[in-house]
Parts: C-alpha cells; structure tokens; sequence
C-alpha cells in the first residue's frame, strides 16, 4: 500500500530567516575550525646551508641566471622579531634563501593514514545506505512502490 | 517569501537562452585560472616531473569526469547538476551533501581567485610606481561587481565570461608561440631547469593534490542545464570543447614555465605565467598575460558564482534548505537570493584566510564530489 504523500509544514518567513543565519555559522565553522585547529596544509620545514651561495644551494649557473632575472640574490638573510611584533631583516634582504630552503615534510603515521581511510569509507557507506532508504521511501510514496 | 516566483499567476523559472559557447566558457572559464596560478604548487610538492605525471594522470580523470556528466545530464538535467543527479539517483541525503560539496568548492574557488587578483594588482601596482597600493579593496570590488553581474541575469554573465576566457587562452597561445620555435624571443632550457623527482615517488603522489587545480570545475558545466536552450546538445559539446581546451592550456602552461624557472621558485610562485612573460623581458607579453591573469581569475570568480548559486538555489526550491533561496527574480530570472547569501561567504574567505589553504578547501571539496560521481555513474546504468 502506498504511503501517504507528505507535504512539508509551511516555515515562517522568522524561522527561515533564523535557519539561514544558523546555515551560515555553520558554513563558517565548518571551513574555519580547520584553519584555526591548524589541520589545513602540509608541514613544511626548512633545509639549512652552511655555504650561502648559488652552488651552496645547489643550484646551477642556469638556474641562477633565472634567479637574478626575477630579482634574487644569494647570500644569508635574518629576520628578527622585535618586541612591538614587527619583523626587521637584516643581511640580505632579497636573498632567495626562504624559498631555496623550503621543504614539505611527508612523514605521516600509517595508523592516523588507516583512520582517515575508515572515516572517509564509514562517511560514504552511511551515505549511500541512508539515502537508498530514503530513495525508496520517496519511490513508494509517488509511484506505490511500482 | 515563497519557494516559487510567480507573476499574473503564471511561475517563472530560469531563463533558457544558452548555447554551447556559454557552456564552454562557463567551464573553461572556471578553471582556466588554475593555468594562471595554483597547478604550479604541484611542482612545488614534487618537482617539475611529478607535475607534468599529475597534469597528464589529472587530465584522463578529468576526461572521465567530463564525460560521465555528458552521459548523465543527457537523462537528469536540471540546475545544480551533480546535487539533482543524486537526488534523482542516489537519494535524499547524498543530494544534500553533494550539494554542500558544490557550494564549498565553487565559493572558495571563488576567493582564491579574489585573492589572487587583489595580489597581482598590488605587484603590478608597486611595479609601476604605486607604493601604496593595497590588495583588500580590490578583492572586495572583484567579489562584489561579479555577484551584482550575476544578479542581473545569466546571458550577460555567461557572454563577458565567452570574451574574456577566450582572451586569458590566446594569451597563453601567443605565449607558448613567442618561446619556441626559430622565432623564440628566449631559450627555454628544461635541461639544466628540470632536476629529476625532489621527493621521490611520494612527491609525485603528493603533487596529484594540486594537479587537480588544471581542471577543477569543468563539471560545473552541468549547473547551466535549466538555462541552456538545447541540455542534449549544448551541454556535451560545450564540456568535451571545454575539456580538450584545458589539456592544450594545461600542457603548454608546464612547458613554457618548467623551460624559465627553477623548481623551488615555481613551486611557490603565485602567477606562475605572468613570472613567465617577465623572464621573457618582453614588455608587451607581460601586458597580455597581465590582463590575461586578471581576466581569467575574473572568469573563474564569476563562474563560481553562477555555480555555487544554482546548487544552493536548487537545495532551496527542493526544501533541503529555507525555502526563500528557491526563488527567482521576477525580471532578471535568476536565483539572486543565493547569489546574495553567498557573497558573505566569499569575503570572509577572500579576506581572511591564505591562498593554498583556500585552494586546499576547494580541491577536497571537489574531491569528495568526484568519490560521488564514480559511485553514482554506475547506479545510473544500473537503474
């Protein structure tokens, strides 16, 4: 037998205002906590040289060439905090050394790897699964489960 | 405030006056950006060869992508593209999740393109002398003019989006034609540039991240399917066009850029190709990929609009959210209360938060769509 059509309750014009102000918390929330939690992006670390040279850094006269082009120098650059949180750079300031140095570190642990795995896997099992129910449901409703 | 707009008691829906053009620069439009800036983070996370593996292994998802979409909007064609495939085939609850997947992709998209804008005006600014210029306002007004374009109705949208997507791809054309050949203004040198795998095998797993960015929202072609004046013809041709388009962008993009700069600077380089008309010294090609940059993060900004708003439009006329964001506008016909709320959404983002993260949000959004659409294909065959 089928079920009853069911017809959603009319929503004042208070509480879909209140439902799309709660929406767009919850859109902050959810693409912020993230960023703030610090889980966005990759660890990154940094490769230290002890000859701050072009060929200390290992690169070649070609790459260098390019390097000059797009306004780099070699040589060491420190950065300093001062107290009023201000950044002060001295030695040389256009120095290619950050972006020479930097690094992504790859290291994970398999444990937290598999977890992951489970978690995306049981979020679209449980997906899937309830929507197929309710797919069924909604086919019963209109067409009396033909 | 209803879920349908009516006038003399007649409903109005979007408006159908489309064609394969505005399809294509729809999708290209989106995605050619990521030529512009953000694939060239994939040589920063494994060098220059794991790039080039993750632009081509991308491409061939992509392709898949693309045609999947071709061969289920053929039966279910209806705006918000991937969420009305899973409501018609999956069911309810998928549908409200991959509509969310779609709105989070396509609103940061969206401010990563803002972001860069705002950045390339401010060097470009400082280049020429304007010390003080500042990339915030400019974010602002990008985010703010193209959902006020998008408000006043898709034909206009969609035909600035044809001109300046085709424009942003003849400047990469001209480009890769002004580096080879006889003719080359300068040398590209792979073989002294390109220095093998940096880290390894798992490098180029790492880079597959952003080797997505070559082709991230060409399936957002099928958010037009309400508004296009023949869905069976237009919306196949217009994303298999759109996607042969980006392989060729996407190959002559790793090419020209592995040929001009190291590694460690491209893989960190913001507008990797308009740092590629600098090192080519040539004053009128740093112009052209100047205003092609700006042109196609405009297009790629205002094709998220016109996405992500036709998914939460479509979440709201089947109830899955407040009902008001399922109307259209009386005179423009178009779902200008979604494009309104979304605004918000954009800034903060835009604003606040850094371009790889914004990117990073956008690509696993779009991932967790992908995971949907291989599962969903073949529910369709079988149904």
């Amino acid at each position: 037998m089928a079920k009853k059509r069911y017809e959603p309750p009319q929503q004042s014009i208070a509480g879909q205002t209140i439902d799309s102000l709660f929406l767009l918390a919850l859109v902050f929330a959810t693409l912020f906590a993230p960023l703030y939690l610090g889980l966005a992006g990759g660890g990154k670390t940094s490769l230290e040289f002890k000859d701050q040279t072009w060929a200390g850094w290992g690169q070649n006269p070609a790459m260098q060439a390019q390097w000059e082009k797009l306004g780099y120098t070699d040589g060491a650059k420190v950065v300093t905090k001062k107290e009023d949180g201000t950044e002060e750079v001295t030695g040389n300031a256009t120095s290619a050394v950050d972006l020479v140095s930097s690094r992504f570190d790859y290291s994970f642990d398999p444990l937290w790897l598999a977890i992951t795995a489970l978690v995306v896997i049981l979020y679209f099992y449980i997906v899937f699964h309830w929507s197929a129910k309710e797919y069924r449901d909604v086919i019963d409703e209109k067409f009396n489960n033909k | 405030m209803s879920q349908t707009t009516t006038i003399h008691g007649e409903k109005i829906s979007l408006l159908r006056v489309l064609g394969p053009g505005h399809v294509w620069a729809l999708g290209v439009g989106i995605v050619l950006v990521g030529e512009y800036m953000g694939w060239n983070f994939a040589v920063g996370k494994g060098g220059m060869i794991a790039a080039l593996i993750a632009c081509w292994v991308a491409g061939l998802l992509y392709t898949c992508v693309a045609m999947i979409d071709s061969e289920v909007t053929s039966t279910v064609a209806a705006a918000g593209g991937q969420y009305a495939q899973a409501k018609h085939i999956v069911g309810p609850l998928m549908a409200f999740n991959v509509g969310l997947f779609l709105v989070f992709a396509y609103t940061m998209l969206e401010a990563a393109n803002a972001i860069t804008l705002g950045y390339l005006v401010q060097t470009v600014g400082t280049m020429a002398g304007f010390e003080g210029v500042h990339d915030k306002p400019f974010i602002v007004l990008t985010i703010v003019f193209l959902a006020w374009l998008n408000y006043r109705g898709v034909y206009a949208t969609l035909t600035f989006n044809l001109v300046i997507t085709a424009i942003a791809f003849v400047a990469i054309l001209v480009l890769f034609t002004a580096v080879i050949g006889p003719w080359a203004i300068v040398e590209l040198n792979h073989k002294d540039l390109i220095t093998g795998l940096p880290y390894g095998w798992m490098g180029v797993i790492a880079a597959l991240h952003f080797g997505l960015w070559y082709y991230l929202g060409i399936e957002g072609t099928t958010q037009a399917a309400e508004e296009v004046r023949s869905p069976a013809r237009a919306l196949p041709l217009g994303t298999m066009l759109g996607m042969i388009t980006l392989l060729i962008a996407a190959t002559m993009t790793w090419y020209i850029c592995s040929g001009l700069m190291p590694w460690e600077y491209l893989g960190q380089a913001v507008t990797p190709l308009f740092d590629a008309a600098r090192l080519t010294g040539s004053g009128p090609l740093m112009v052209l990929l100047f205003v092609g940059t700006i042109f196609s993060t405009l297009a790629s900004a205002n094709g998220c609009i016109n996405d992500a708003s036709r998914a939460w439009f479509s979440m709201g006329r089947d109830r899955y959210l407040p009902v008001v964001f399922g109307a259209v506008h009386p005179k423009y016909r178009t779902p200008y209360r979604s494009i309104v709320f979304l605004v918000p959404v954009a800034l903060v983002f835009a604003y606040y938060a850094p371009l790889d993260q914004v990117i990073t949000f956008s690509i696993l959004s779009g991932l967790l769509g992908y995971t949907f659409m291989s599962i969903n294909v073949m529910m369709f065959r079988r149904k």
